[in-house]
């Protein structure tokens, strides 16, 4: 199986007035039609800057630099702004947070939808309108003729996203990136955002990149996880892998710090991660996270720490990788001498 | 002598006439539909629900920023009506959201925390900055921040300084509106570590309204179910998230995604549609989204039914 989409020692620096700024700093992953990559981490850590990378919507201050980087086999960084406004909306689609901001209020639903279409498919108006009905049916929204004509403040929050997702189906995209496409949603309705998005994938066998901050989304959508923190890949695996097998002392605290209903005691002390993320201007060496880290010794100061495999484990192509000092077994025994 | 009840709410309802246009007339929105609540000293009740469900309507009005349409709010078995808004802010003080709008970004850290005092008109000038310092002290503040601004500090830190000002008057009850959600996970338990401390420290009542269950599972002694400006299910924080009763809170309930990767994604089969308040359904307002609808659900509106350690509204449990 090829990659749909391949991204390898992908950075992005910005110039601040105080130095450079690396937010991404030399991250590779790719992603596989059919499948769901989740990328999470917290504020901060270059996961929302990866997905725009990916769509080159960067700032125009960011520079971004890779070794490789292919969209359905065509390297992506000779593309003209050209080439990529065809690309963007037609073979990849992207969901944002909040689908106020995303959707704009003085053009209808139906404007909004077929816009895509007629610009990218030369579609006829008819045409257009025909399938963004019959999306809108498809992500769930009933009376989806007499939608067309409503304006967006006229949707709840969760309708909205749907009609983002229809929106984003319009020309049948090859990969989707979504950044926190619930986040600003009720439980209830994200669930069944969640529930819908997956549903699409399988239908339309699309590869899906999902942006999130939420460990619980993570575990029960995910096929493989990469966790990133100040701008690297720490810890990267199936979902399995990175829920059951925690091995970077990152992840081991992330995962300690959400209550789990059953599992953690009722008002027990949550773990916590002590300090807050490092600055990322001017130059960094040695692990990002040894300044919170209680396992942290000399040796995590020196440069050139490496994503390297758990042993052991090796499923098909997918490895389980950390970015660690310490050996694999060290790590889950600290994990097991704190319980 | 204390009560036990230090803050009770008696049949309110909170109602906004909204308008439909020019020439139409002005319609009434319930936001808050007949809620009778008591929360015991020292318990620690969540207040969950969907978005316009009304939880933060309720909020205000037990901050007493809001006065009901109907209804009486008594705080430590004295009327709300009766005090003056001083006496209501010795007594309940709210922690908001998100600390980059709650923080005034020109007042410096120890300026924010004093507030309090000034506003009251605190005896003895003198001893604020060290009161301020001993409260910075307990919410885990470094004394080097008190001339800092808000910009300088993380979102956690932030959060603390929120609390500390809501905490140095030494109120009786915590309003926790979201007081997790803009922070990142790692911030998040924090927090909610203090907020515990803090209880047992200096016996607080919180009243936390949040949509994470997760958190409110964690922190909360007792939760209320709100839908659509009615408590449909008052349950102990054990029995509402082990059984559950009313059709409501099992489908709310089981959308919460633990982070276990052997699950998938459940069908909470709630539909996308949250009904419009303005035009309530008729009888038990749930009965449209409802997967245990009776013959009678959409003309008889449920009354509550007393459960033993809470209520629940609903037909299935009527005998």
């Amino acid at each position: 199986m090829t990659a749909l989409f391949e991204v390898k020692n992908l950075t992005i620096d910005i110039p601040v007035p105080s130095g450079m700024l690396h937010a991404v700093r030399g991250i590779s992953f790719e992603a596989m039609r059919g499948e769901t990559l989740c990328i999470v981490g917290e504020s901060g850590c270059g996961k929302s800057l990866t997905s725009l990378a990916m769509m080159d919507l960067l700032p125009t201050t960011a520079i971004r630099n890779a070794e490789k980087m292919t969209f359905q086999g065509q390297d992506m960084r000779s593309f003209s702004e050209h080439q990529m406004s065809d690309i963007r909306g037609s073979q990849m689609g992207m969901i944002f947070q909040e689908p106020m901001t995303s959707l704009n209020p003085s053009y209808s639903i139906g404007d909004q939808l077929t816009e895509m279409l007629i610009r990218h498919k030369n579609a006829s108006r008819a045409e257009a309108r025909e399938r963004a009905i019959y999306l809108l049916e498809k992500v769930g929204i009933t009376a989806a003729a007499s939608r067309l004509n409503q304006y967006p403040h006229q949707l709840s929050g969760g309708l909205r996203q749907r009609v983002m997702i229809a929106m984003m189906l319009m020309c049948d995209p090859a990969l989707i990136i979504a950044d926190e496409p619930t986040t600003a949603l009720d439980v209830t309705i994200q669930a069944q955002i969640l529930l819908l998005l997956a549903e699409l994938q399988k239908e339309f066998d699309m590869g899906l990149i999902l942006i999130t901050h939420d460990l619980g989304v993570v575990a029960r959508v995910a096929d493989r996880v990469a966790v990133m923190y100040a701008g690297e890949i720490v810890e990267a695996g199936t979902a399995e892998e990175i829920f059951n097998r925690p091995t970077h002392p990152y992840t081991q605290g992330l995962l300690d710090c959400i209550p789990i209903p059953g599992k953690t005691a009722r008002g027990a002390k949550l773990g916590a991660i002590p300090g807050i993320v490092p600055s990322l201007v001017g130059v960094i060496e040695g692990c990002s996270f040894r300044e919170r880290c209680k396992y942290a010794s000399d040796a995590c100061a020196k440069p050139g720490i490496e994503l390297v495999p758990v042993s052991g484990i090796v499923e098909e192509h997918v490895t389980h990788d950390y970015r660690c000092v310490l050996s694999a077994d060290q790590c889950v025994e600290n994990l097991a001498g704190n319980a | 002598m204390t009560t036990p009840n230090v803050l009770e709410i008696r049949d309110i309802y909170q109602t906004y006439q909204i308008s439909k246009g020019l020439f139409q007339p002005k319609k009434p929105l319930h936001a808050v539909n007949g809620v009778s609540l008591k929360v015991a000293r020292g318990e620690v009740l969540g207040l969950v629900g969907e978005s316009g469900c009304g939880k933060s309507t309720l909020a205000k009005i037990l901050l007493g920023l809001l006065k009901p349409t109907q209804g009486e709010v008594l705080i430590d078995d004295k009327p709300v009506a009766d005090l003056d808004r001083l006496d209501i802010a010795r007594m309940v003080q709210p922690i908001f959201q998100d600390p980059y709008s709650s923080l005034n970004p020109r007042k410096s850290v120890g300026s924010i925390i004093s507030l309090p005092l000034r506003v009251q008109n605190a005896p003895n000038p003198e001893t604020w900055q060290k009161r301020v310092e001993e409260t910075m002290d307990l919410v885990g503040l470094p004394k080097r921040v008190y001339n800092n601004y808000p910009s300088q500090m993380s979102g956690g830190q932030r959060q603390r300084v929120a609390i500390a000002r809501a905490l140095i008057n030494r109120p009786q009850v915590v309003i926790c509106d979201e007081p997790t959600s803009a922070l990142d996970v790692s911030v998040q338990s924090q927090i909610l570590n203090l907020l515990v401390d803090l209880r047992q420290e200096l016996g607080l009542t919180y009243v936390i309204i949040s949509h994470n269950l997760a958190v409110v599972e964690h922190i909360a002694t007792r939760v209320a179910v709100m839908y659509l400006g009615r408590m449909v299910e008052v349950a102990d924080t054990d029995d509402l998230f082990e059984a559950r009763q009313h059709p409501y809170s099992q489908a709310l309930l089981n959308s919460v995604l633990t982070p276990d990767p052997s699950l998938g994604i459940s069908d909470s089969h709630l539909g996308a549609t949250y009904p419009n308040p303005i035009d309530p359904p008729s009888g038990c307002t749930f009965h449209p989204r409802c997967a245990k609808k009776m013959a009678h659900c959409d003309s008889e509106a449920p009354t509550p039914i007393d459960t033993g350690s809470g209520v629940v509204e609903c037909h299935l449990y009527k005998d």
